[in-house]
């Protein structure tokens, strides 16, 4: 049957002749193939003691930023769970007490701050949410970890360090 | 009874009763061409007129005397006549006017909606949205007060306020005396209860649900949660002094708040009482009849179910849930 593009071509299968049939040839060529990528650069890096740098906008783990004064920005306003499309973020809010004014910001703070970094999926959007500019993606990458349960962040891996005075 | 007076709206007709405010014969079309209302309460005998965010242009006065209204006219003060042309929407000049009375309102509004409880249910929040400019081009301190607590159920956040005086109708018709009013003139007008006396009638918990922006709040809501966090619930319950038909807002399997159950227009169909708001917040008080319609454009609706028993996610698979809790018990012992 003619072919339909008339692209086609016809092998012919030769028989091999002695050196072929020996395969020596092919395994050296193959052989030194393989030793001349042992003096190459490598592309590989040992992680975890070894990190690349990140660019500018990679999304990692969440920071709880503070303020110029040391105070945590967050306000509780919920709008992060809200935008939240894996539902990682949870929330408790609680009013500020007299004298807290130097620990939080507005009146309302979050008492509790949960992120489930299993379920999330590091889209950002809590991020362009925050009207208070307090959280942020800026972090490593989430470590790895045996349990579910060591995977709920809380206020005391997410929150900034404060300020050194 | 008199006939019938067709008024126009933005080239849709209908027949209303004489007397009617423009306001109203929108409401009965329903839909875009409603104006919005932040002063105006249908319940409130003499609200209205404050605001001005429900401006609306007449481009015709009547059949028989077809000259346009001069002004711009506040339609909820602003009563129909047989053949009246009213633009809303469709008049540039009504969208540009209204653009600037949001930019008044908001003038010395704090903007504190991540605090605010109102948030996610506020009229100002709406409008703003709708019809406010980005920036602000005031370049003054914003007045502020102190909050007020009136009682030990309500705050007053005076900062938050757009003295629309609904709260004031309130307390002159609901209630049987009147201990709260309006302080101060112009800019320095401030709704106060004469000098923080406490409110201690039976229906003042009305003023939380008329109060179109988060200045009069329920204490007992006070930072609980968000309010689209929150489920709502019809429910109602046998009350002496009130109606007792209230709308439930749940959390998981706590009641958090009671108000009264508002229509489209943010306006409560009944009025309810102190007990019914503050006192009962327990399932076993009330009689569930099902969860509430809310708009679909009302952030209240994300992850809000018209069933009171939602399909469940996952199919229901006993092995699984005998391993799920094999798991749970390993993970809780380390």
């Amino acid at each position: 049957m003619e072919s339909l593009s008339n692209r086609k071509k016809v092998l012919d299968q030769k028989p091999m002749n002695f050196w072929e049939r020996l395969y020596l040839p092919a395994i050296f060529q193959g052989m030194a193939i393989t030793f001349k990528h042992m003096f190459k650069k490598k592309e590989t890096i040992f992680y975890p003691e070894v990190e690349r740098e990140f660019s500018e906008n990679w999304r990692g783990l969440h920071s709880l930023k503070r303020d110029e004064q040391g105070r945590e920005r967050c306000t509780a306003c919920g709008l992060c769970a809200l935008s939240c499309p894996a539902e990682a973020i949870t929330m408790i809010a609680a009013e500020r007490q007299k004298g807290e004014e130097n620990l939080y910001r507005e009146e309302k703070y979050a008492a509790v701050y949960e992120i489930n970094m299993l379920r999330c999926i590091f889209c950002g959007l809590c991020e362009e949410a925050c009207p208070k500019e307090a959280i942020y993606l800026d972090g490593p990458i989430v470590k790895s970890d045996y349990l579910r349960k060591d995977f709920i962040y809380g206020k005391d891996k997410l929150v900034e360090e404060p300020l050194k005075s | 009874m008199s006939e019938k007076v067709k008024v126009t709206i933005d080239g849709i007709t209908v027949e209303v009763e004489p007397g009617t405010s423009i306001l109203n014969a929108a409401r009965q079309i329903g839909g875009d061409i409603v104006p919005p209302a932040m002063c105006y309460y249908s319940k409130l005998e003499g609200s209205g007129g404050k605001c001005r965010t429900c401006l609306v242009k007449v481009s015709k006065g009547s059949e028989k005397d077809p000259r346009p209204m001069p002004k711009l006219v506040a339609s909820c003060r602003t009563g129909v006549m047989d053949g009246m042309e009213v633009e809303n929407i469709t008049s540039p000049e009504v969208i540009e006017a209204r653009k600037g009375v949001v930019e008044m309102l908001l003038i010395n509004h704090p903007l504190d909606c991540p605090i605010c409880d109102q948030a996610g249910e506020c009229h100002l929040q709406d409008l703003s949205y709708e019809h406010g400019v980005e920036k602000t081009r005031y370049e003054f301190e914003r007045r502020t007060f102190d909050k007020i607590d009136i009682g030990d159920k309500i705050q007053l956040h005076m900062t938050r306020c757009i003295l629309c005086y609904r709260c004031v109708y309130v307390a002159d018709q609901i209630t049987n005396n009147r201990v709260h009013g309006v302080l101060g003139r112009g800019d320095a007008s401030e709704i106060s209860t004469y000098i923080e006396k406490a409110i201690d009638n039976d229906f003042s918990g009305n003023v939380i649900d008329v109060c179109p922006v988060g200045a009069l709040t329920d204490r007992t809501f006070r930072f609980k949660n968000r309010v689209w966090f929150t489920k709502p619930v019809d429910a109602h319950r046998d009350c002496p002094t009130c109606k007792g038909e209230v709308t439930l807002w749940y959390k998981g399997e706590e009641v958090l708040r009671v108000t009264g159950r508002k229509d489209q227009f943010g306006e409560v169909a009944d009025f309810i009482c102190n007990t019914c708001r503050f006192e009962t917040k327990k399932t076993s008080d009330w009689v569930i009849e099902g969860p509430r319609h809310i708009a679909k454009t009302s952030v209240i609706s994300s992850n809000h179910y018209e069933m009171a028993k939602p399909l469940d996610v996952i199919k229901h698979n006993p092995i699984l849930i005998e391993a799920n809790k094999e798991e749970f018990e390993r993970a809780t012992k380390i």
